[in-house]
């Protein structure tokens, strides 16, 4: 049964899209990722264009981080005003990147520039990824305990000015730094698509050294915002959000994650990871694969006008 | 005064050296142009999304034709279907440090963004193709003028190549050298093909009426296609009401978010 996507003008067939967003929506679930950074690659393999597949895959993060975050609301896991700051960063950042975007888009260089991003993204993400669950696997294997981490170990990020304190985290922080982070995860969202969680996580428990209690559920809370916001301005903008295309992958992304969220707790983490690691690495592989071989035409045509 | 008489002489010695009379009825000496006149049962075409492509059949009839002239082919008749027009950029790629990039590009001005073209014959043998640039008949011939100033003419042919090329094979562009049939003497019917991605709005139909390779008479007729159903009014409402659009696709995720985690609440 195919199905005509409005915005990316052209017919799909219903049926690879449900299961395109069944297959992340599992992952997600399982892993605990928004999933943005493997529906945009994919949509981009299915011929989606892939202005419409950033913009409609900042759509589907909205959806797909909503009930994480009511989740973590109610366990009082989120702190909203480290969140806040984080988003008021988000918010510029996307404002910023949606600029660019459309500026790459003008010169011709967008789809370029999202494979490249994707490409260096992916693979680094998946090459530390499976470092370390291999690292895990080793650790598991020779039943040596996890290294403790030493609480109120400082870096350079403590020496700032600017300090505001934390109750919900129990932390006191300089605002530049969150700022910062929350600025390049709004670029990085209105550029690919992406919530960022997984650069986000990652960043606030190493480098901002929040407690990990807090982390998933206020990074939940600012890609909701961040992503929603980038929606309205790519929808305002570049016209590019397809309604009918993200309606299909948001059905099938949230009850897939359902199932993925209970087959996750049920398998063992390492080796869960390690598949994760593989998978990210190979998309990212395709992608560069696409950027090397030479393509069946080297002149493109697209309608209106090009500026310097 | 010498000269003029010399002339006078000579013109009734012409006319019986060469056969200057036989052509006199069948040509302009009968003082009637030939007329050229189209019709269509619609002036406006509507298309759903589920279009695969049609024919658009144009009827035609040529008024004072000479007879002789029809039966030996003299006759051809041309039909296009022009549609709106807008700059169109065309991109090269190259390969940068191993990667392929769009490294040069083109603008044509006001280009149709759909051409489909129905010919008696070969559009190339019923005329030269000076004349046919002039007229901008024919795929081939189209006016394909660069924005800017661009020094090396050999870059422009290039590009106008790879326009031409990209617009067949996606199916915009479209000839058919025999979709013009005579139905009988003086009627013609022109069969347009419309391609399954053809752009709405205003498009022309255009008719041309060669002589012996001479363009003597043409026609010109709007028709307006119109794209209905749900996807053209998502579209428009997307391009129209950005902001309300963009609002509306944020409330569906939620809705869907907030909605699975209700509906799959454990607790």
């Amino acid at each position: 049964m195919t199905v005509y996507l409005p915005i990316a003008e052209l017919s799909v067939n219903i049926f690879i899209i449900l299961g395109m967003g069944a297959a992340v929506g599992f992952l997600s679930g399982m892993f605990g990722v928004g999933g943005g950074f493997l529906i945009t690659p994919l949509l981009i393999f299915y011929n989606i264009p892939p202005v419409v597949a950033v913009a409609t895959g900042a759509n589907q993060v909205v959806a797909s981080s909503i009930s994480g975050a009511i989740t973590h609301f109610r366990r009082g896991t989120l702190d909203m005003k480290l969140g806040s700051v984080l988003l008021v960063g988000g918010l510029a950042g996307a404002t910023a990147g949606v600029w660019v975007f459309s500026w790459l888009r003008r010169i011709g260089q967008l789809d370029l520039f999202i494979s490249l991003l994707y490409v260096v993204l992916l693979s680094s993400i998946g090459a530390l990824m499976l470092q370390e669950s291999v690292r895990a696997m080793r650790r598991a294997k020779n039943n040596n305990p996890l290294p403790i981490k030493r609480p109120g170990q400082h870096n350079w990020v403590h020496r700032l000015p600017l300090k505001m304190r934390f109750k919900k985290s129990k932390i006191y922080l300089s605002a530049i730094p969150i700022v910062g982070l929350g600025f390049g995860i709004g670029v990085l969202t209105s550029i690919m698509g992406v919530g960022g969680g997984f650069i986000m996580v990652p960043a606030m428990i190493y480098l901002l050294r929040i407690p990990t209690n807090v982390v998933v559920g206020t990074s939940l809370f600012q890609i909701i915002f961040v992503t929603a916001y980038t929606t309205m301005v790519q929808a305002a903008t570049n016209y590019s959000v397809d309604i009918v295309l993200a309606t299909i992958l948001m059905v099938a992304g949230v009850i897939g994650a359902q199932y993925g969220v209970r087959v996750g707790q049920k398998l063992r983490g390492e080796q869960l990871r390690a598949l994760l690691a593989l998978l990210v690495l190979a998309v990212g592989i395709r992608l560069a694969v696409g950027l090397i071989v030479t393509p069946n035409d080297v002149y493109s045509v697209a309608v209106g006008g090009m500026s310097y | 005064m010498r000269r003029f008489l010399r002339t006078a002489l000579l013109l009734p010695l012409m006319a019986l050296a060469f056969p200057v009379e036989a052509q006199v009825p069948f040509g302009q000496a009968s003082g009637v142009k030939e007329g050229l006149e189209i019709g269509s049962s619609t002036s406006e075409i509507a298309i759903a999304s589920d279009f695969r492509g049609a024919d658009l059949t144009i009827f035609g009839a040529l008024t004072n034709a000479d007879e002789l002239f029809l039966a030996i082919g003299q006759y051809d008749v041309v039909v296009t279907l022009e549609g709106p027009k807008d700059y169109a950029t065309v991109r090269k790629k190259e390969r940068v440090f191993g990667i392929w990039m769009n490294t040069e590009g083109m603008t044509f001005e006001q280009v149709p963004e759909s051409y489909s073209l129905a010919s008696t014959r070969m559009i190339d043998s019923i005329d030269e193709a000076p004349s046919l640039n002039n007229i901008g008949v024919g795929i081939d011939h189209l006016a394909l003028n660069p924005v800017g100033y661009i020094p090396d003419s050999g870059i422009i042919g290039e590009f106008r190549d790879a326009y031409r090329r990209l617009k067949l094979s996606n199916g915009l562009y479209q000839r058919d050298t025999s979709g013009v049939r005579f139905v009988s003497s003086s009627l013609f019917r022109a069969s347009l093909k419309l391609p399954a991605n053809i752009p709405d709005g205003m498009h022309m139909v255009r008719a041309y009426l060669f002589k012996s390779g001479q363009l003597i008479n043409q026609r010109e007729m709007p028709l307006r296609v119109v794209k209905t159903g749900i996807e053209q009014a998502i579209t428009d409402a997307a391009h129209d009401r950005p902001l309300a659009y963009g609002f509306l696709c944020v409330l569906i995720a939620i809705i869907t978010g907030w909605g699975a985690s209700i509906v799959f609440r454990k607790d």
